[in-house]
């Protein structure tokens, strides 16, 4: 009895090995598999990252992030066997963004998110897509160039982000008396800053570039200052799905060889339609080069 | 779910401090708020149901204002239109020179919007114990303050202690949405911790666990509060 429970046991299992797997062409990698199951791929997007992922003109995210994940909504299409997906985008924030990716709400992220290890414990990312670091916005004429300038002051600070802490321990390495205000996202922080509630705000310098291209007198702010964190930017995908993260990088390595990622980047920041205009700088250049790994 | 569960974390420092931080604040707004929304709140009760026409006109606009617009956006025109409609230098005092401008911001907003629900409380407790009452006291001479004060109100108010109760509750919920004007209270908090450590469900696990013993202790004492105060041969009997 016992040993043709051991068989019954042994023969299912084979069976269970043996059989096809469900989805063919998604292979082990439970994000494709999702994608496939529902004929969607679910992009996290900012909604005031310029020009990275922010809602354009038509009410639609639109920016340098969002047009690189298309390219791999694009390889997606073609691993799946070709099948048009359809794209939903769901709106992230700097707090949402990562339980997001973990529990598998969205399927990439397509935003302005840094890359550092301790995130990666809870997600993984693709290649560097930009390179920037922390930095300060304030009204021209208020007299603050670097964090030291600030004594008695307020700064305003996006909670969630890297430069949030990036800020707070250079004020605390040097004993600072600035006043932190947490503000919940970049559009708040701005506000903040015309209404006079806050004297600077401090995050990714290309993002204050981007703020202030937007802002209603573009030559009352300025970013001021030395870079205070190092942040290379990256998408953001699903931990532990090394097929679909391959899948993005191997989009992503393609995209740099061919020259065809310098294009893109040109289409949003040389000058870009915010007006940013910020080169391709040779720092990026070089990781594009390093990146560009071949097939 | 691809995720490192660590339920360490919230014991660790300085994140367990975080959390005491973040409800010392919930609890300040909450308690402050509160004081501001049964105060206003009954006045404009007593308003509502007078039989002064004006004060009743002057209530029932208060209670249609804010209570028909969302609490968030309440909390944002105090935060960030109001101080723009000041003039010069009392913006700069409220925006900058206020104590905790948007804790206080945050206190007022939750206060005054918390009084139009109070009062409609206050109104329909006061509508409870029924005209008769009213015209008793009014036959045997009493003033309308003495009737308010000696008959209606001591019987409305113990009529009216579970929904006095929710909205209690709901105050103390609604304390999160300091947040969103920079207030770092316990939701605030949670978050934090989940920027630093990336541990977001544990923390918000944490968040949902402190709520509930705060409300779940709230509803233990009023119940208390119910059954002692209850008058025998009255409407209120105590929460049964």
């Amino acid at each position: 009895m016992n040993l043709r429970l051991k068989m019954l046991a042994a023969a299912a299992v084979t069976a269970v090995g043996l059989a096809p797997p469900a989805f063919a062409d998604a292979g082990d990698s439970p994000t494709l598999q999702r994608i496939q199951e529902r004929g969607t791929v679910s992009i996290g997007h900012r909604e005031t990252s310029i020009p990275f992922s922010y809602i354009g003109e038509n009410n639609e995210p639109v920016g340098y992030s969002i047009d690189l994940c298309l390219k791999i909504v694009e390889a997606i299409e073609e691993q799946l066997g070709g099948g048009k997906l359809e794209v939903r985008y769901v709106p992230v924030t700097g707090q949402t963004r990562i339980p997001l990716i973990a529990n598998g709400t969205i399927d990439i992220e397509c935003g302005s998110t840094t890359n550092n290890l301790t995130r990666q414990l809870q997600v993984e990312y693709l290649p560097t897509t930009f390179i920037t670091g922390t930095k300060i916005a304030s009204k021209v004429g208020s007299g603050i160039t670097e964090l030291e300038d600030m004594s008695g002051k307020i700064i305003g600070l996006a909670s969630g982000t890297t430069n949030e802490k990036a800020i707070k321990a250079a004020i605390e390495a040097k004993d600072l008396d600035i006043k932190i205000v947490p503000v919940k996202d970049h559009s708040q922080g701005w506000l903040a800053l015309e209404t006079d509630r806050i004297d600077a705000y401090g995050s990714d310098d290309v993002l204050l570039y981007g703020l202030i291209s937007k802002a209603s007198d573009p030559s009352a702010y300025h970013v001021t200052g030395r870079y205070l964190s190092f942040d290379p930017y990256a998408l953001m995908v699903q931990r532990n799905d090394s097929t679909f993260e391959r899948l993005g990088r191997v989009t992503m390595a393609g995209l740099m060889r061919s020259g065809e990622m310098a294009e893109i980047y040109a289409k949003w920041f040389e000058p870009g339609p915010t007006n940013i205009n910020m080169p391709l700088s040779d720092t990026l250049r070089t990781a594009f080069e390093i990146q560009a790994l071949p097939e | 779910m691809n995720y490192n569960w660590d339920w360490g974390v919230l014991l660790r420092d300085p994140y367990l401090g975080w959390i005491i931080e973040g409800l010392g604040w919930t609890l300040a707004i909450s308690l402050l708020a509160w004081i501001i929304a049964f105060s206003l709140g009954s006045a404009l009760g007593v308003f509502r149901t007078a039989s002064s026409p004006v004060l009743r006109a002057l209530a029932t606009t208060y209670v249609e204002i804010f209570r028909n617009i969302p609490l968030l956006v309440q909390l944002f025109l105090w935060y960030f239109v109001f101080p723009e409609l000041l003039p010069e230098d009392w913006s700069r005092w409220v925006k900058r020179d206020m104590p905790f401008p948007a804790l206080t911001t945050a206190v007022v907003a939750i206060g005054l919007y918390t009084a139009s629900r109070v009062c409609e409380q206050v109104r329909s407790g006061i509508e409870a114990v029924g005209p008769g009452q009213r015209q008793a006291g009014r036959a045997i001479g009493m003033t309308e303050v003495q009737v308010y004060r000696y008959i209606l109100l001591p019987n409305a108010y113990r009529i009216i202690i579970p929904p006095l109760t929710s909205e209690f509750l709901t105050i103390f919920k609604q304390s999160s949405l300091a947040l969103t004007i920079g207030v770092v209270e316990l939701t605030a908090m949670t978050r934090q911790i989940e920027e630093y450590t990336f541990q977001g469900f544990e923390a918000f696990t944490a968040a949902t666990i402190v709520y509930s013993l705060v409300t779940f202790t709230v509803m233990a004492i009023m119940r208390q509060v119910d059954r002692r105060t209850a008058l025998p041969g009255t409407f209120s009997k105590g929460a049964a």
